[in-house]
């Protein structure tokens, strides 16, 4: 199965190559239009600021490369949050695959306990689709992120922080998780073999 | 909800664990990728791994045990340690780090925290405080890992760094690290209560209840231990087990 994770200026791309490693899989990373093109499934992951990112994708035209994916795609993180239709992140215009908008956690008196950006384990429910097959309702996954998705028809997943929200997305071939599987121990590891299964 | 995190700290030296470990079952106890991701299976939430080598020619020794870690740990993990500019980070996060924690440097030039949080995000930026209560009441930030006093007040210093871009504030209190008498609960309090990032509680673990009170009553929200783990005085799922029991949110 040839696997590409698409190569950008955010961080944490090398853990999701470890990771698909120690599930026995190796993955090109790569910004080359005709790789990402003819892989079986691809990975569109980061951590970091959404206007950098997108401008960097639309300067090497990434950004409709992405849009025209037919196979599997999977966003992580920003990923997925570049993959909807608008942040409020430096108020930024993004790939419009989910209809979903990206706002930020309304900030929270320190001793709600409620601190922005959320970091840590939290649990996911009402799980749909095959990418969370054999993943029990509330199972934890690591989440670091200050903005989230709000809840809509593409919903495949809700989280519960300062308000339930949309923790993965999926439409068509696309999905999207707001947390990082990569890092989310043997549940996550469940559920980037169910992609890659997909 | 959010669990509250347990978080076991190795020292490294030359790429090895400094503090003796009793796990029997490890072929090297000293080999913190062992170490490492046998805490991952226990159920540990993230892993500090704090080089206290930190010399100039053994940091490509640390970028490429960072680098073994990250291929074989399935958690988060922070590397601390000698860390003094925005190119010891570039290697560390390239070499699969989540996060780095910065202390004497930070102090010494805040700047880099501003420096790093834009260049990174404040998410991978943990500022590391080892703070002292003396005898006026006041709690104050030490450096060179806890010989160097200096006038300036935890609490200012947690709140500048926070402001400056830090993503998390790994309080370390020098009374009660070592004592297990359990954890700084003033201190951490103060700091989790009044400020907008997550407070990692360090120093005093001695058992179980110790945890519950630091997240009960300081409001911590993670906490931070090294030898009573390494010498499997509390053994990570028994404390998580524990803390469930006592409605504190935890990963089992």
């Amino acid at each position: 199965m040839k696997i590409a994770i698409i190569k950008y200026n955010a961080g944490n791309i090398r853990s999701v190559l470890y990771a698909l490693e120690r599930i026995g899989h190796t993955a090109l990373v790569t910004d080359n239009a005709g790789e990402i093109i003819n892989a079986d499934k691809v990975i569109f992951p980061g951590v970091g600021e959404a206007s950098t990112a997108m401008n960097y994708l639309k300067e090497r035209k990434l950004d409709s490369l992405i849009c025209s994916l037919t196979q599997p795609v999977l966003g992580i993180c920003l990923g997925m949050q570049l993959m909807c239709k608008y942040s409020e992140e430096n108020d930024t215009k993004c790939l419009g695959i989910f209809e979903e908008t990206i706002k930020k956690f309304a900030s929270q008196p320190p001793k709600e306990g409620l601190k922005v950006p959320q970091i840590g384990w939290n649990s996911i429910f009402d799980l749909k689709t095959n990418l969370f097959k054999n993943i029990p309702n509330n199972s934890y996954c690591y989440f670091v992120h200050g903005y989230y998705a709000g809840q809509g028809e593409h919903t495949i997943a809700t989280t519960d922080y300062v308000q339930p929200y949309a923790s993965a997305l999926q439409k068509d071939n696309f999905f999207g998780v707001q947390f990082h599987p990569e890092k989310s121990a043997s549940t996550g590891e469940t559920i980037l073999k169910n992609f890659l299964e997909l | 909800m959010l669990t509250k995190r347990i978080i076991p700290c190795l020292d490294i030296k030359d790429g090895r664990t400094v503090k003796g470990t009793n796990f029997i079952n490890l072929r090297d106890a000293g080999d913190p990728v062992e170490l490492g991701a046998l805490y991952a299976n226990e159920g540990a939430d993230e892993l500090v791994f704090l080089d206290i080598t930190a010399t100039v020619e053994k940091r490509k020794t640390l970028s490429e045990l960072v680098n073994k870690i990250a291929h074989h740990v399935n958690i988060p993990f922070t590397v601390g340690g000698g860390i003094s500019s925005v190119e010891d980070v570039y290697v560390l996060l390239n070499n699969g780090a989540d996060k780095i924690s910065v202390n004497t440097s930070a102090f010494k030039n805040p700047q880099l925290i501003n420096n790093l949080a834009k260049e990174f995000g404040s998410q991978c930026v943990v500022l590391a405080i080892d703070s002292k209560k003396e005898d006026d009441k006041e709690w104050y930030v030490y450096l060179n890992g806890g010989r160097t006093k200096t006038s300036k007040k935890c609490f200012d210093w947690a709140k500048e760094a926070v402001d400056r871009g830090a993503g998390e504030i790994l309080l370390t209190s020098m009374n009660h690290d070592g004592t297990k008498n359990g954890f700084a609960i003033e201190i951490t309090k103060l700091l989790s209560q009044n400020l907008p990032v997550p407070i990692i509680a360090s120093g005093g673990a001695g058992n179980m209840a110790h945890f519950v009170e630091v997240f009960e009553k300081a409001s911590a929200d993670a906490a931070l231990a090294a030898s009573i783990f390494h010498f499997k005085e509390i053994p990570i799922p028994g404390l998580k087990q524990y803390l469930a029991t006592k409605n504190i949110s935890v990963r089992l």
